[in-house]
């Protein structure tokens, strides 16, 4: 058993080991290093490390998405953009009102929003790395010459993105087909798919709803105590040294406040976000294997024709076999795939609720230690 | 490596680049360590936290559970219900204002006025709203021991205003009533009988209970005879044009008497060092008091909201629970749903708790303050008069002096009695200005210990309530706790 956390599919053996052991936020884009370890021959060296933008991740997804060789296999899900627009324009406008604020106000405000914007850099920077764990753990996938190409070359791989005509393809990809299926195992994958897919997407909206209430009433309680702090600072009176012990009090809840919101976005948040992306990469899987039925129904008939014609039947038959093998050879490794996804998902599911129960306990126990003793 | 939920990874404030050690990785989902732990004191760590109002050597209260010198909080059904404690130090005594000093015992102030019971009366855009008024008292000024009457906010307003007409111009701090609200009472006599109109009268109900305490705690109002009338008369003349002195109608002339008082040349000598401190300790708290009093409406806003999206986020949570197809999480996902449920009421009672406890006390407050600037206006207006008596007076003398060298002993009889009279206008001049700077300074001495005294107490009460809320999500996470362990 390796030393790394325990969990359901991750065999971190020594042959190939990926992670990002550094990033830098620029103005506009943020550059993460990729670091390998590996002893497979392929690679030139045992440890190396390269820059990569978030283009090229999603340049190396999409190619393992259009190849056609994977199209049994669940794609991990590629990293979502990052993104800190909202974050920076916070910071922006902290320093336009700095003017109209106290120093220590703005110093706190200042502290909290580096805070923020650092949480969400740690954030993308795990996202990033998930994915390229989870290809790397892949036994398919991680022997990917792409995957070694973006793991080793130190060039910049100029990548372009996806034009419209691609992007077309991804609309209707979303669409899967309703016509009921031979096997029994893939119709209820389908219809269980379809309506836990929608599910996770409204969870996931209503949980940052939920967090963003949370963090709002957080920041609200900031602002009390810095007000109760002024308050108790007019003078040294008994008054104001309560309205100083009050404040702090708050401060301390506030603290308190932002944790819980914070681990509820990563343990509960994050999760349903992951599982989104997943359930999705899931059904473009099921969509890949009916495109390939259809494929497989289209050479049965066009074989058929040419018997009934007497033409080109062997070429028929060939191609009939080819889509034969395809239809039979993803149907088998999106079985496996699905089986697995399932197992994830639940062992996933299961460390998430059972840290985010665990976490909420200690912080509403800290919370209440923290007490006042009355006159 | 990380697989315990106790370590936390330590961050360094430089938001450009990832610290060296290792992030844990998870292909299941993102990672499991917690962000937040910039600060160096982790409150886990240390076992017990005391926050002491009194000297350091106190003990702690290192219970779970509130203080049994404490009342419980009453059940969320029901709205918390913040009764300004009745004084158990006791200051006030039955004598005379002159004698109004902080010793403790004496007669004990003992009584207890319940606004309660609201209930339309008639039809229509002519309905109103009429209370119980409860009195529970022992003091001899009355002539039972309980009585109740029905009063309607008209009549609250009427007492506000007589009280005002008589006391405010010679320095007593008179508490102000609560606002009127045409929106608010348009829906309740419109009939529409809905969560918004129900909390507008819990609303106005809980403020008039709290003007009539603060107004009978007052020592000199208490034995007004309007008072008296006011809560044992059965009958009431109905009180007309209420728009006098409303806290907006308060508001306005306290602002033109600032402008009267801005247009003159005021000369502060020596005496007026504590009135001049006086002052701007109440402009600051002003500011300070507003400001706290809006964060702490956001702060109920928000806590709303949270309620809300947690209840949202609950239902999506039982639907997503319902489609899982693994029994186990599937019914973790179920019992998640319920958890988060719970906590959405939760959430609700303390925005509750939030509301009525902090957020009503400042906006009082905020309220009191303006009457208690517009009491040392007041006393700037009573100065200016016995000022201006006193140049009048000099001018009359200088022309009866004037008319010594004529030949109109008439109009010399007229100027000398009117000098008397004059001389007498300036005598009582200075002493309204001496009785009225006396009483401000005992009024606001007595102001800042109610002050004191409101604060703490509402305050204790506010952070009962934190403690219970948090005692209850314990109890439930604890409860969900094996039911997520038990996925398998």
């Amino acid at each position: 058993p390796s030393p790394r956390a325990v969990n359901v599919d991750l065999q971190t053996d020594a042959t190939l080991q990926v992670d990002i052991s550094d990033a830098l936020s620029e103005r506009d884009k943020v550059k993460f290093t990729v670091h390998t370890k590996s002893t497979l021959p392929n690679f030139k060296q045992n440890e190396f490390s390269v820059v990569r933008q978030h283009e090229e991740f999603i340049w190396l997804h999409d190619s393992f998405v259009e190849n056609e060789d994977y199209a049994g296999y669940i794609i991990p899900p590629a990293p979502p953009r990052p993104d800190f627009d909202a974050s920076r324009e916070k910071l922006q406008k902290l320093g336009e009102g700095e003017g109209s604020m106290t120093k220590e106000e703005f110093t706190k405000m200042k502290q909290e929003l580096e805070a923020e914007y650092l949480a969400i850099f740690k954030k993308t920077v795990a996202m990033h790395e998930v994915f390229l764990c989870r290809v790397a753990a892949h036994p398919v996938l991680r022997k990917d010459l792409n995957f070694h190409v973006f793991l080793e070359y130190n060039q910049d791989l100029s990548v372009r993105g996806k034009n419209k005509k691609e992007k077309l393809e991804d609309f209707f990809k979303n669409v899967v087909k309703i016509t009921p299926d031979v096997d029994d195992f893939f119709e209820h994958e389908k219809t269980f798919l379809l309506e836990y897919h929608n599910r996770v997407k409204d969870a996931s909206a209503k949980s940052d709803r939920m967090i963003r209430s949370h963090k709002n009433a957080a920041d609200d309680i900031n602002r009390i105590a810095s007000s109760l702090y002024s308050l108790g600072t007019q003078d040294s009176t008994d008054v104001c040294k309560f309205f100083l012990k009050v404040s702090e009090l708050f401060e301390k809840t506030r603290k308190i406040e932002a944790r819980v919101a914070a681990d509820e976005d990563l343990k509960l948040a994050d999760l349903l976000k992951y599982y989104l992306r997943e359930s999705q990469a899931a059904k473009d899987l099921l969509y890949r294997r009916s495109r390939s039925l259809v494929d497989y129904e289209n050479a049965n008939k066009a074989l058929d024709k040419a018997r009934a014609k007497n033409r080109d039947v062997l070429q028929a038959e060939t191609s009939q076999q080819l889509c034969c093998h395809k239809f039979e050879k993803i149907s088998e490794s999106a079985k496996q795939e699905l089986i697995d996804f399932k197992t994830r998902r639940v062992a996933a599911f299961r460390k998430n609720l059972v840290e985010l129960a665990e976490l909420e306990l200690k912080h509403a126990k800290v919370k209440g230690l923290v007490t006042v003793r009355s006159r | 490596m990380c697989v315990c939920v106790c370590v936390c990874v330590c961050v360094q404030s430089g938001p450009a680049s990832l610290p060296a050690e290792d992030i844990s990785t998870n292909s299941n989902g993102p990672k499991q360590d917690s962000l937040f732990d910039d600060d160096p004191e982790d409150l886990f760590a240390e076992a017990t936290e005391e926050v002491s109002l009194d000297s350091p050597e106190r003990d702690v209260l290192l219970s779970d559970g509130p203080s049994p010198a404490i009342t419980p909080i009453t059940p969320p059904t029901s709205v918390i219900t913040p009764r300004i404690g009745l004084a158990h130090d006791d200051m006030f005594t039955h004598s005379s204002f002159d004698e109004i000093e902080e010793e403790e015992g004496g007669d004990s102030f003992d009584i207890h006025i319940a606004v309660s019971d609201p209930e339309k009366v008639g039809d229509g855009m002519n309905a109103y709203m009429a209370y119980k008024v409860t009195t529970k008292t022992s003091l001899s000024l009355f002539k039972t021991d309980e009585f109740s009457v029905k009063r309607r906010f008209s009549d609250f307003l009427g007492l506000h205003s007589k009280l005002a007409s008589k006391y405010l111009h010679i320095g007593y701090i008179v508490p102000p009533a609560p606002e009127k609200s045409i929106v608010g009472m348009t829906k309740v006599k419109v009939g529409k009988e809905d969560q918004s109109s129900n909390e507008f009268v819990e609303k106005r109900r809980s403020a008039l209970e709290r003007y009539l305490m603060r107004t009978v705690k007052h020592p000199i109002l208490l034995k007004d005879p309007d008072v008296l009338q006011f809560l044992e008369s059965s009958e009431l003349p109905r009180a007309v044009s209420t728009q006098a002195l409303s806290s907006a109608g308060l508001l306005r002339m306290v602002n033109k008497a600032a402008d009267a008082v801005n247009k003159m040349t005021i000369k502060m000598n020596e005496s007026d060092a504590w009135f001049e401190e006086k002052q701007q300790h109440f402009e600051n708290l002003d500011v300070q008091l507003r400001k706290l009093h809006a964060s702490v409406e956001s702060l109920v806003c928000h806590r709303k909201e949270l309620s809300v999206n947690t209840a949202q986020f609950a239902k999506s949570a039982a639907m997503l629970g319902n489609s899982e197809d693994h029994t186990a999480l599937s019914r973790a996902l179920s019992q998640l749903a319920e958890v988060e449920e719970k906590i959405d009421q939760l959430h609700q009672d303390q925005a509750n708790a939030d509301f009525y406890l902090f957020s009503e006390l400042l906006g009082d407050y905020v309220r009191l303050i303006t009457a208690v600037k517009g009491v040392f206006d007041h006393r700037m207006k009573t100065w200016q008069k016995w000022q201006d008596s006193q140049l009048l007076l000099q001018k009359k003398r200088e022309a009866e002096a004037k008319l010594q060298f004529t030949n109109k002993p008439d109009k010399l009889q007229q100027a000398k009695d009117e000098i008397k009279e004059l001389e007498g206008k300036v005598q009582q001049g200075e002493r309204d200005f001496e009785q009225i700077s006396k009483t401000i300074r005992k009024e606001v001495s007595r102001f800042e210990k109610e002050r004191v005294k409101d604060f703490k107490t509402i305050i204790i009460k506010y952070l009962e309530s934190l403690v219970q809320t948090q005692q209850q999500l314990i109890k439930y996470w604890e409860a969900f706790l094996p039911e997520a362990k038990a996925i398998s």
